[in-house]
């Protein structure tokens, strides 16, 4: 009953509800203003929140399939540990497989830190096993055993260690990204009320006037209700606009530091922006039809 | 139509009216008089609603005030017309629609009663006015037209406070005469005025009935006016 309502009063323009309060430079701006700021605020807090999301899930998934074996070992005894401990790890339940890396790779995971040109062969450079679990995963414990007794050299590092944090992070700041859309929303409502509870006390001999002529509360209140509604669906749109076209201006990365630059929207998340505008022009419904209310109560 | 019953209002600290008791019957023309400061605008204020009495009852078309909500104010104001004595316009928005303002709010269609619109105008003399802004015009003309705003829902009653406070004699006598007219259609009418010529005036045309607020209390005056 009530949801129909609002949208009549705020699609059919009733012009004259309009009219009977004089236009409002000032504080009009400002609402347009604001609301822009908060929905180009709001659209960041959201791919922020997506985008960690996206990450801790990603980390989290794949981080987990995946360990690494590190042989050290002298140069003549590498091989042999190498082979002795890919025989383990074949060996082992919950393992898909596992897989030495060669030099090129190897050179390639140094080279950020060393340079492109390091000859990774005479440096006593540890040999790296790629492991990858199966969904049920391995007994590291008992591999560990395992391997200590077959390659001595070799050590397992399943990821936990440095994983758990970083997922944690992730979550955390995914988790602070809503709430930082909370707030914008909250301090979007707070300022919506200021500047309709300034527009009404502004007005009070108007309102004055329309309750001496037989107005009721509802009337006088859809004048504002309407007018902040609009203005800051209008602000809203403008600077959700703004956010996704940022959003989309922002430098892409290549592959690796993808973590990083990710910050944006992923095919369908692009619809959850559009949401913004109706979320904000709601908030101002609520906001301003509370403040009206409330400071018409207060007049005779 | 309004009946006042042992009524009592009061500022703060002193009682502005005590033991006042009234009935407007239908059809009646009453003029309130009395020193300024009596209380005349606190007494019409009693019976639109706008004040709540402290004391006593106040009922408006048999409804008491202190049950009513502020909506069903609302719609007792549209059977009750009230010419303000500084007339209070929406400055922003021109005569003719001030004067429509009671449709507007009513939620009436305006356009589909144009012409009662303009016929009103024209018997108060604005139709020349009728796109002036209200701070535009003379302060007769701001009175006819708060009187034109007062009547455009055909109220069953018309209260109007001072409604010849600033205007030469010649236009109170214009005002005045609407009002009769207006009585002689069947409103009730309750004028709070101090000018006791216009009173005098006013009981050749009309069989008007004189109250005043003397001490508090509220006193049906003698013939002698």
């Amino acid at each position: 009953m009530r949801g129909p309502r609002v949208i009549g009063d705020l699609v059919s323009g009733d012009g004259s509800a309009d009219r009977v309060v004089p236009p409002s430079g000032q504080t009009a701006h400002l609402t347009l203003f604001a609301a822009a700021v908060m929905a180009f605020l709001a659209v960041f807090a959201l791919a922020l929140s997506l985008s960690t999301g996206r990450l801790a899930d990603r980390w989290g998934e794949d981080l987990a399939r995946a360990s690494t074996v590190r042989i050290s070992a002298p140069g003549e005894q590498m091989q042999a540990q190498t082979a002795a401990a890919l025989r383990v790890l074949e060996t082992t339940e919950g393992v898909a497989s596992a897989r030495a890396l060669d030099a090129t790779e190897q050179r390639a995971l140094l080279a950020p830190w060393f340079g492109p040109e390091v000859p990774v062969e005479d440096l006593p450079v540890p040999q790296l096993i790629e492991v990858i679990e199966t969904d049920a995963g391995f007994d590291a414990a008992g591999l560990r055993l395992r391997l200590s007794a077959e390659a001595p050299g070799a050590v397992l590092d399943d990821h936990t260690r440095w994983r758990r944090p970083l997922v944690r992070a992730a979550e955390r700041l995914r988790a602070l990204g809503y709430l930082s859309i909370l707030l914008i929303g909250g301090a979007m409502a707070a300022i919506i009320t200021l500047a309709a509870s300034a527009a009404l006390s502004a007005n009070a001999q108007v309102i004055g006037v329309l309750r001496l002529v037989g107005a009721e509360d509802r009337y006088v209140a859809r004048a504002f209700v309407r007018r902040f509604t609009l203005r800051t669906l209008a602000g809203a749109a403008a600077g959700t606009l703004a956010g996704c076209l940022a959003l989309l201006l922002l430098p892409s990365s290549g592959e690796g530091l993808d973590m990083l630059t990710g910050l944006g929207f992923r095919g369908a998340e692009w619809l959850l922006p559009l949401l913004l505008p109706p979320v904000a022009g709601l908030v101002a419904y609520a906001a301003t039809r509370r403040a009206a209310l409330r400071v018409l109560g207060e007049l005779t | 139509m309004i009946e006042l019953d042992n009524l009592a209002y009061s500022y703060g600290g002193g009682e502005l009216l005590s033991e006042v008791s009234l009935k407007l019957a239908p059809g009646s023309f009453h003029f309130l008089t009395g020193p300024s400061g009596a209380g005349k605008t606190t007494f019409l204020k009693l019976c639109y609603g706008a004040l709540v009495p402290t004391a006593g009852h106040a009922r408006i078309f048999g409804q008491d005030v202190r049950e009513m909500t502020r909506d069903d104010i609302a719609m007792v104001r549209r059977r009750i017309g009230v010419v303000h004595q500084d007339c209070q316009f929406l400055d922003h928005l021109p005569i003719s629609e001030n004067v429509a303002l009671p449709l507007t709010v009513a939620g009436r269609d305006v356009q589909a009663e144009a012409a009662n619109l303009d016929e009103l105008l024209a018997w108060c003399g604005l139709t020349p006015r009728a796109s002036a802004l209200p701070p535009q015009l003379s302060g007769g003309e701001r009175q006819r037209a708060a009187l034109a705003r007062a009547v455009i829902l055909s109220p069953d009653v018309i209260l109007a406070d001072e409604p010849t406070g600033n205007v030469d004699w010649e236009m109170s006598q214009r005002l005045l005469q609407l009002l009769v007219e207006l009585n002689r259609m069947g409103k009730t009418v309750l004028i709070a005025s101090h000018d006791l010529g216009l009173i005098r005036a006013a009981k050749q045309h009309v069989q008007a009935r004189v109250l005043r607020i003397s001490n508090r209390r509220l006193q049906l005056a003698g013939a002698d006016l």
